[in-house]
């Protein structure tokens, strides 16, 4: 560029615009976290596994429904599509060693992320919400058809699942392999999505999201950026689905349900989406929260989630970290507005 | 005679029995100030939609330099520097003023595909963002939110986002519309202001915007060309007075 380089330094908003990829100070803190509920809940280290698993897999939902705006309710195709290659590949003994085993189930679910959003991706509203769910009941239905392949009804158990590098053996019963292995494969993910959404392609996707004519307009190849997203959304969901069906070591047709479809997509309203940490805080807060209900109130459990889903809806659109914003903003304004009265009449 | 900068022949546009607009032979010079007036439904928005590409044309052809883009995607023809603004606000409303001329910037220097690299780090879109800015006098509101702003200078902002583009042809959808008359002249300075070298077509009610500014006048009566001239020869026109002009005075 011939013009002179422009001194971004003395105007605040350049400025945040320039830092706002920077680490926060409180980021370190989830995986601190998860760390030290490896030390402190050594019995708990399978449900710990599940819940990383979820949150990497509302993550990647987060990234199609939260920053693009792509209304899904078939995310667990993708999940799926991912469990069922590790699961198939490892079963019939063809493939199964766990990292490489993940990156072929991430290639199936993107494949298949891209192939479908071609054609969805035209669509927008009810009824790319209706095309979602109908791809995800198309596959759910292959792998209940496909006995031989797949299991059918009753999948696949007791995978093959040789150790990690060689030497971590995966033990069900113990799961501490399993979930160091899983918050590693998370926390990658988790930097790459990061990078995304922080990257111009990633400000794209949320222009789209605000205002797809405007993004038109400005000359962005708007169906490519959308179907380019989908396809990294699927790749994490399968990674994700990979690492459910290594964690655990069979495969079924859950991971492929409606059910986790919906439950995914609680998650991120509850967390809050297009807010990165809303997977993390959606998927603790829902699965804690089913965890206890579930002891409590062992029949009515869902009753219980089912409220919350609605004062969460009337209240609190923005999830719980929207809530939090809102509360610190409402607090900062009346700090404000004190120190101005205190400050005398003006 | 060279091609001029953007030419339609013929173009013709049906909604079912509708025409909106029929056989309009229409050229736009390099550098031009034109306007393109009429009475509510003439067309105007129909033929910029026509332009940049939302709709496709019933019927004939649209050409840039000589280039025919009739049937070329509207992402495409922004390319090749047609920008529009948009009648009613269609900015990203919930984003600071800043990022959205971002959002155009990053799009026009290739930035908008990248994933790698933090958005702050393209130190050059960020920076001809804040000279756009500082163009239109905007740069005291860059952090805030568009829809925070006041009228007019959103309509600021639906400016910079298209000069962000840096057009050769810039379509303005009436840039003063809605906004009130204490602010107007933030819009009519920023429009007089544009660069000498970029053909403006302009559409607007306001017959002060238009007179002030424009070299050349189309009329656009039911879809078609009803008259086209100076000013001056169009403010004489006892015809499109009284089509147009006298009925906009009386009301």
């Amino acid at each position: 560029m011939s013009a002179p380089a422009y001194d971004l330094g003395r105007h605040p908003a350049a400025l945040a615009l320039v830092n706002r990829h920077r680490l926060r100070v409180w980021e370190p803190l989830p995986w601190i976290l998860a760390l030290a509920f490896y030390f402190a809940f050594p019995n708990h280290l399978g449900f710990g596994t599940d819940l990383l698993v979820t949150i990497l897999f509302a993550l990647s939902l987060d990234l199609a429904l939260g920053y693009a705006g792509i209304v899904t309710l078939g995310h667990a195709a993708f999940f799926g599509a991912g469990a069922y290659t590790v699961g198939m590949l490892a079963h019939h003994g063809i493939w199964n060693e766990p990292i490489s085993g993940l990156l072929m189930g991430a290639s199936v679910a993107a494949l298949i992320g891209f192939a479908s959003g071609l054609i969805l991706l035209r669509t927008t509203g009810l009824t790319l919400l209706m095309l979602t769910l109908c791809t995800m009941a198309l596959l759910e239905e292959a792998a209940n058809m496909g006995e031989k392949y797949t299991g059918g009804f009753d999948g696949l158990p007791n995978l093959p699942i040789p150790p990690l590098f060689g030497l971590f053996e995966f033990n069900p019963l113990y799961p501490r392999v399993q979930y160091l292995y899983v918050l590693g494969v998370l926390f990658l993910c988790f930097i790459f999505v990061r990078t995304l959404v922080y990257s111009p392609f990633g400000r794209s996707l949320t222009g789209i999201r605000e205002n797809v004519l405007r993004m038109h307009a400005v000359g962005a190849p708007v169906n490519w950026r959308l179907v380019t997203c989908y396809t990294i959304s699927a790749a994490i969901a399968g990674i994700a689905g990979g690492l459910w069906a290594q964690a655990n070591a069979y495969v079924n047709l859950s991971t492929l349900s409606l059910d986790r479809a919906a439950t995914v997509l609680i998650i991120l309203v509850l967390g809050g989406y297009g807010r990165l940490y809303g997977a993390f805080i959606g998927a603790v807060v829902y699965m804690a929260l089913s965890h206890f209900l579930a002891q409590v109130y062992p029949t009515a459990w869902q009753l219980g989630l089912g409220l919350m889903l609605v004062l969460i809806a009337l209240f609190a659109r923005n999830g719980v970290i929207g809530l939090w914003d809102m509360l610190r903003n409402r607090l900062m304004a009346k700090g404000a507005t004190m120190r101005a009265t205190k400050s005398g009449p003006s | 005679m060279t091609d001029p900068l953007l030419e339609t022949r013929a173009l013709s546009k049906s909604f079912g029995a509708l025409a909106a607009a029929r056989d309009i032979n229409f050229r736009l010079e390099r550098g031009a100030r034109h306007a393109l007036i009429g009475p509510n439904g003439a067309g105007k928005t129909t033929f910029i939609n026509l332009l940049t590409g939302v709709f496709l044309p019933t019927q004939g052809k649209v050409l840039l330099e000589g280039r025919d883009i009739t049937t070329m995607q509207q992402s495409a023809r922004v390319k090749l520097g047609i920008a529009r603004t948009f009648q009613i606000n269609r900015l990203f409303r919930g984003l600071s003023v800043l990022d959205n001329v971002y959002m155009a910037v990053a799009e026009r220097l290739g930035a908008g595909a990248q994933m790698m690299k933090p958005a702050g780090m393209r130190n050059d879109v960020v920076e001809e963002a804040m000279r756009l800015l500082d163009v239109l006098k905007l740069s005291d509101y860059a952090g805030h939110r568009v829809s925070e702003l006041p009228y007019g200078r959103q309509r600021l902002v639906e400016l910079a986002i298209a000069l962000g583009l840096e057009p050769q042809v810039l379509l303005l959808d009436e840039p003063a519309a809605g906004v009130p008359s204490t602010e107007s002249h933030i819009i009519l300075d920023a429009v007089a202001a544009l660069p000498k070298q970029i053909g403006v077509l302009i559409i607007d009610h306001d017959m002060d915007l238009v007179f002030r500014f424009a070299e050349r006048i189309t009329v656009l009566v039911g879809g078609a060309i009803f008259a086209e001239g100076t000013p001056k020869e169009i403010g004489a026109d006892q015809r499109v007075r009284d089509v147009y002009l006298g009925k906009a005075h009386h009301g």
